[in-house]
């Protein structure tokens, strides 16, 4: 595939004398879908937190060929970099609509109309809503929110962060479907998961996350027949 | 033998302080000053406890000090009462005023308290300045002195002494009432403090309480302050005054009762400084105090959110220990439920919030002596179910019994008296108390001794009984050698059994585990189990959510599947881990 | 109690009102924007009239200086934050923003003041002065807290009352003054006469109202400014810079506080802490709207005005009294209807 969109070198996170991620190198191809998979506190959250700049971090973070350095969220945000946070992260008290708006407030009305046409055309359920208050939302329709926010401001890399916690199964295959087809617009995207089965399914590259650290990565494809992989994330475990 | 060693420094200081003004090159107006910085301490030291340790920011002290110097001032002018005569009078009144306005005060949520204490705080000083009793803005004069035996207390050296031994009792009552049942609660408020109403604790009436003592200490300052000046009026009693006295708090360490005095002192000084010593840098003089005392508020907001007290404590030998008698005698116990009788009954229990239905007519048991697990995905509703058992909130439809009554209308604090103790999802521990004192919040409703009681200490023989039980507790669940740490420096893990601990003093009946093995590794874990196996031994039963399959597995004797807000599967672990309804919820099948 | 007299005391009242909204409406912009419950404002519009009334006069006023301390306190404190990590641009904004622009304005006022050029550069001028500081204020105080409680933040507003107060004595002086009016004469209404001015003030608060509204609720641009108060790393990760919002939030406050004072100026004598009291009952107003909605805002400080002129003619002694025991009630209802706000669990 083509050069990297976002790569990191080195990265680590700590929290006082925890270390929350540690020398973790990823990469994320133009274009591709790249998931890493982990138990629950592997470090997979801080370890986006720490890419998008929500973290402090050492190491480096490079977006389409530049250092990011120490610059802020929003700097980010307007080079083309995007999360999806873990806890959505929405503006409660208002519409679904005006969520959604502000999500590309900085790029003129046109870009906003477009915008909003492609998202309720992908999120049917979010166009029912659009008048009611964010914070009024069920999990699934949060999570189709903060995605549908995310990509009204038309990111060239999307960062998921457990777009399937907390949601039952159904609501879960549609959030992958939804993924899948993003895939084919070009974006490249990042996803988070501990739903590893689904995560593997729809990813072109994996990386395995334990205790803050890169532990393994490889093709998808691969790593979902791989015996250990299988064992500590695929099965029901030990029982 | 080290031990004695922060009593001995504290000795030193209240020796250092009583020879001080004795001594031939200590400056008068020293004297003087450090006389205005022990009426200060006093206010401080309440507003410490009521701010740093309770959680009530006020703005308002000033207005109490107001009420104890008022009173003294129309009594002892115009009805010939002797001063000694008016201070259980000045506190009466002073302790009714803080006991209205605290009825309707600690009512208030959030920000609306410290807006409340400003809006009360400004209406009695205008309040003082328009009563004609009062002397309006003139206010009163010709106050005189207190008197002991035939002397008048008019030298700056004699006031001195009579206001510092009222801080120095101040201060010891003020760490009797924090180091007991009550001052427990208090200290539990902070945060919120909903979660000590799962133990018992009346917290409405433990703010209530901080209050009326924070607003008593006050009155007393107002008292000694009104014989000392022998004239009052309004201005020191105004928004000025208790934003100044809140500064002090601040500054000094709003968490610590000698916080309170340090701040005070560092007030004084400064506004003698700011005030008299410095040159006029400024033309119009006199302000240069409101500005340093902004710009300081602020500054100790950014950098030192603690304040000083903390970092001068550090200088000194680390406190002892709290002491354990693990000889006191027990506290009363409750029979455990028979084995297999029915405990805790749950009949169709629905809940709705707007057009959401988190709960669908979910109905299971508890028997004596079985661990019950409540599982299923993320958003199945598991956490709403605790919520109505525990009195979090309260079911739309349905019936809860426990031991054949119910309780589905019963606030947290009821259900806790009929044997029903829990954990929480998100650890609540206070983290600045030790984990014993965490602990020993659970024996709340075991050893009923009141705040009056603790404050000269009374209680202590309850007391060890409350601390013994609370050690013992915290052995079974093999904390020992944490007890003496502070709870916010406990692993994830160790915190989640110190709670239940805490949850074992309440010598339940059954115990509401939720969540108990989130973020454990896999050594704790185990042994985790193994301590809940022990329990259900000894005739505990527990029903405990949990999202770890393996662990609910191993330890239960039934389980409950919640899906969607209803109950999609029911019975042995064994029958339950083989359905497929349940495989398919858990795994999500993405095809 | 003839009907002169009621007329009398509602035009008094409503007056007063319109006063009390225009700083009830700035508390609720900058509540909704920063979480800052700002009791200071009222320092804005005192520093507003009393550098007018300066001006007036050929004097350069003591707001000018204030603007160079504060610009050269935010400079070190953002030099001492970066550590040299500095881009020469953003050094350059710095020098520019907070050294270099105070220093032009204060040379700009000792060069215009002794001119006395007129009613309309002197409100310029005015507004140049003030409008600065607010950012700067944030940046100062609040700016480092911006992930605190709203309870840290206010008692942080206290202090920064504290510190203007005092800041606004060193500088005036202890005096009031009273400043000309924009608009001279008096309209008959009924058996009463009004000051044209207090229509200018009825008219500007009206607007700044109505304004704020629309800009806030009906703007994407408002909304954005809005959503770092409600979600802070929300509105950082759709692009928004939180920092940036809150500057502006202050701007404007700062704004409307120098139009407020430069309004009511000549209206009534003002001195360095006039504008504590007022902004007091502005916020009781905006308390009672829940800190939320400007026309409730403007209704309430209408309402507060109102009780305020007729209490004074009924009590007098305890007009004061009733003004701010009002608000408890209003603070019970808010505490149990709405439950605890957002960020009860302390820091």
């Amino acid at each position: 595939m083509s050069a990297p969109i976002l790569r990191t070198d080195a990265l680590g996170v700590s929290y006082g004398r925890v270390e929350a991620v540690r020398g973790a190198s990823i990469e994320m191809p133009a274009g591709g879908v790249v998931t890493v998979i982990g138990a629950n506190g592997a470090g997979k959250t801080s370890l986006l937190n720490a890419i998008m700049g929500v973290l402090p971090s050492s190491g480096s973070v490079a977006f389409d060929g530049r250092l990011l350095g120490a610059s802020p969220i929003e700097e980010r945000v307007a080079r083309g970099l995007s999360l999806v946070p873990e806890k959505r992260e929405l503006f409660g008290s208002m519409s679904v609509e005006d969520n959604l708006r502000l999500g590309a407030w900085r790029l003129g009305a046109k870009a906003i109309r477009t915008g909003l046409a492609d998202v309720f055309a992908r999120f049917p359920r979010l166009q029912e809503r659009r008048d009611q208050k964010a914070g009024t939302l069920s999990g699934g329709e949060r999570q189709m929110l903060a995605m549908g926010r995310a990509l009204m401001g038309r990111p060239r890399a999307l960062m998921l962060d457990e777009p399937s916690l907390g949601l039952a199964p159904r609501i879960v295959k549609d959030i992958f479907h939804i993924v899948g087809e993003l895939k084919e617009t070009g974006v490249s995207i990042l996803l988070v998961e501990q739903n590893a089965r689904a995560a593997l399914q729809i990813a072109d590259w994996a990386y395995v996350m334990e205790l803050g650290e890169i532990v393994m990565q490889g093709p998808a494809a691969e790593l979902a027949n791989d015996k250990r992989v299988i064992e500590s994330y695929l099965g029901l475990g030990r029982r | 033998m080290r031990a004695a060693s922060p009593r001995l420094i504290g000795l030193a200081a209240v020796a250092l302080m009583g020879v001080a003004p004795l001594l031939p090159f200590t400056p008068a107006f020293w004297i003087t000053l450090a006389g205005y910085a022990g009426l200060s301490s006093l206010v401080a030291i309440g507003l410490v406890l009521l701010t740093g340790v309770g959680g009530m920011t006020s703005f308002g002290q000033a207005a109490f000090v107001g009420f104890g110097a008022y009173t003294t001032a129309v009594l002892t002018t115009s009805f010939g009462f002797s001063p000694w005569a008016t201070l259980p009078v000045s506190l009466l009144t002073t302790g009714l005023a803080a006991l209205a306005i605290g009825l309707v005060t600690v009512r208030l949520s959030g920000h609306y308290l410290p807006l409340g204490t400003i809006a009360w705080g400004i209406s009695f000083f205008y309040l003082f300045g328009n009563l004609a009793a009062l002397g309006g803005y003139d206010g009163i004069g010709g106050i005189p002195p207190i008197r002991i035996g035939p002397w008048d207390l008019v030298d700056a050296r004699a006031i001195y002494y009579l206001i510092w031994l009222f801080v120095l009792i101040a201060v010891v009552l003020s760490h009797n009432l924090l180091d007991s049942r009550m001052g427990r609660a208090i200290r539990a408020l902070r945060g919120g403090g909903a979660f000590a109403e799962s133990f018992g604790v009346d917290t409405a009436e433990a703010k209530l309480v901080v209050f009326v003592y924070a607003g008593l200490l006050a009155g007393l300052s107002g008292w000694l302050y009104a014989h000392v000046q022998r004239s009052v009026s309004p201005s020191p009693f105004g928004l000025s005054a208790g934003i100044e006295y809140l500064l002090m708090a601040v500054l000094g360490g709003s968490g610590y009762v000698l916080g309170g005095v340090v701040g005070a002192g560092v007030v004084a000084v400064l506004n003698d400084q700011l005030q008299n010593g410095l040159p006029k840098l400024i033309e119009g003089g006199g302000n240069l105090d409101a500005i340093v005392f902004g710009i300081l508020l602020v500054a100790a907001l950014q950098f030192a959110r603690a304040g000083l007290w903390p970092m001068l404590r550090r200088l000194g030998p680390p406190a002892a220990p709290k002491s354990v008698d693990l000889s006191a005698p027990p506290l009363p116990r409750t029979p455990p439920p028979d084995k297999g009788a029915p405990l805790l009954e749950v009949e169709g229990v629905s809940k709705r919030f707007g057009g959401l239905v988190a709960v669908n007519d979910v109905s299971f048991s508890v028997r004596g002596g079985e661990i019950v697990g409540l599982i299923g995905p993320n958003g199945a509703g598991k956490s709403t179910t605790f919520n109505l058992l525990t009195g979090v909130t309260s079911a739309t439809s349905g019936a809860i019994r426990f031991r054949g009554e119910r309780i589905d209308r019963l606030p947290a604090r009821k259900i806790a008296e009929r044997g029903i103790a829990r954990t929480f999802q998100h650890v609540k521990l206070v983290p600045g108390m030790t984990v014993l004192e965490n602990v020993a919040i659970g024996a709340h409703l075991r050893a009923r001794v009141g705040a009056l009681s603790s404050l000269f200490r009374l209680d202590r023989a309850r007391e060890a009984e409350i601390i013994a039980e609370a050690a013992r507790q915290i052995a079974r669940v093999g904390l020992a050698e944490h007890m003496h740490k502070p709870a916010g420096s406990l692993a994830l893990g160790q915190a989640r059994v110190a709670e239940i601990a805490r949850a074992l003093c309440l010598d339940p009946a059954l115990l509401l585990l939720d969540e108990p093995a989130a973020g454990l590794r896999f050594a704790e874990k185990k042994q985790l189990a193994e301590l809940l196996k022990r329990l259900r031994a000894e005739g505990t039963s527990i029903l405990l959510v949990e999202h770890d399959m393996d662990f609910v597995m191993t330890l239960t004797d039934h389980i409950v599947v919640l899906d969607f807000g209803a109950k999609i599967a029911e019975g042995a672990p064994k029958i339950v881990a083989e359905s497929p309804v349940v495989l398919e919820a858990y795994l999500g099948g993405v095809e | 109690m003839s009907p002169t007299i009621l007329l009398f005391l509602a035009q008094d009242g409503v007056m007063n009102g319109a006063v009390y909204a225009l700083l009830g409406v700035t508390l609720v912009l900058l509540f909704t924007v920063t979480r800052v419950i700002f009791v200071a404002q009222g320092a804005f519009v005192a520093w507003g009239a009393l550098t007018m009334a300066a001006l007036e006069n050929g004097a350069v006023p003591g707001t000018a200086l204030l603007l160079v301390g504060f610009g050269l306190a935010a400079a070190v404190v953002d030099l001492l934050r970066a550590r040299g990590r500095l881009s020469g641009r953003r050094l350059g904004l710095i020098a520019g923003r907070d050294i270099v622009l105070p220093l032009a304005l204060l040379a700009l006022d000792t060069a215009l003041a002794p001119l006395k050029p007129g009613m309309a550069v002197d409100v310029l001028l005015t507004l140049a002065l003030i409008i600065p500081m607010g950012p700067l204020v944030y940046r100062l105080a609040f700016q480092p807290l911006a992930d605190a409680s709203v309870l840290i933040l206010f008692i942080a507003a206290i202090g920064v009352h504290l510190a203007m107060t005092g800041l606004g004595l060193a500088v005036f002086g202890a005096e009031g003054s009273r400043i000309d009016p924009m608009v001279a004469g008096v309209v008959p209404v009924g058996p009463i006469v009004v000051k044209l001015q207090s229509f200018a003030v009825l008219g500007v608060t009206a607007a700044v109202m109505a304004g704020l509204f629309v800009f806030f609720e009906r703007t994407l641009l408002g909304k954005a400014l809005r959503a770092t108060a409600v979600n802070r790393l929300g509105a950082r990760l759709v692009g928004v810079r939180v920092d940036g919002a809150a500057r502006t939030a202050f701007a404007l406050a700062a704004g409307i506080g120098a139009v407020s004072g430069v309004l009511i100026g000549p209206l009534t004598t003002v001195a360095y802490d006039t504008g504590f009291l007022i902004g007091l009952k502005g916020f009781v107003a905006a308390i009672i709207a829940g800190l939320a909605s400007y026309p409730l805002t403007a209704l309430a400080a209408v309402a507060i005005g109102l009780l305020e002129s007729y209490s004074a003619f009924f009590a007098s002694a305890f007009k004061e009294v009733i003004v701010f025991s009002i608000i408890i009630p209003f603070l019970l209802w808010r505490s149990f209807a709405h439950g605890a706000p957002a960020d009860e669990e302390e820091e």
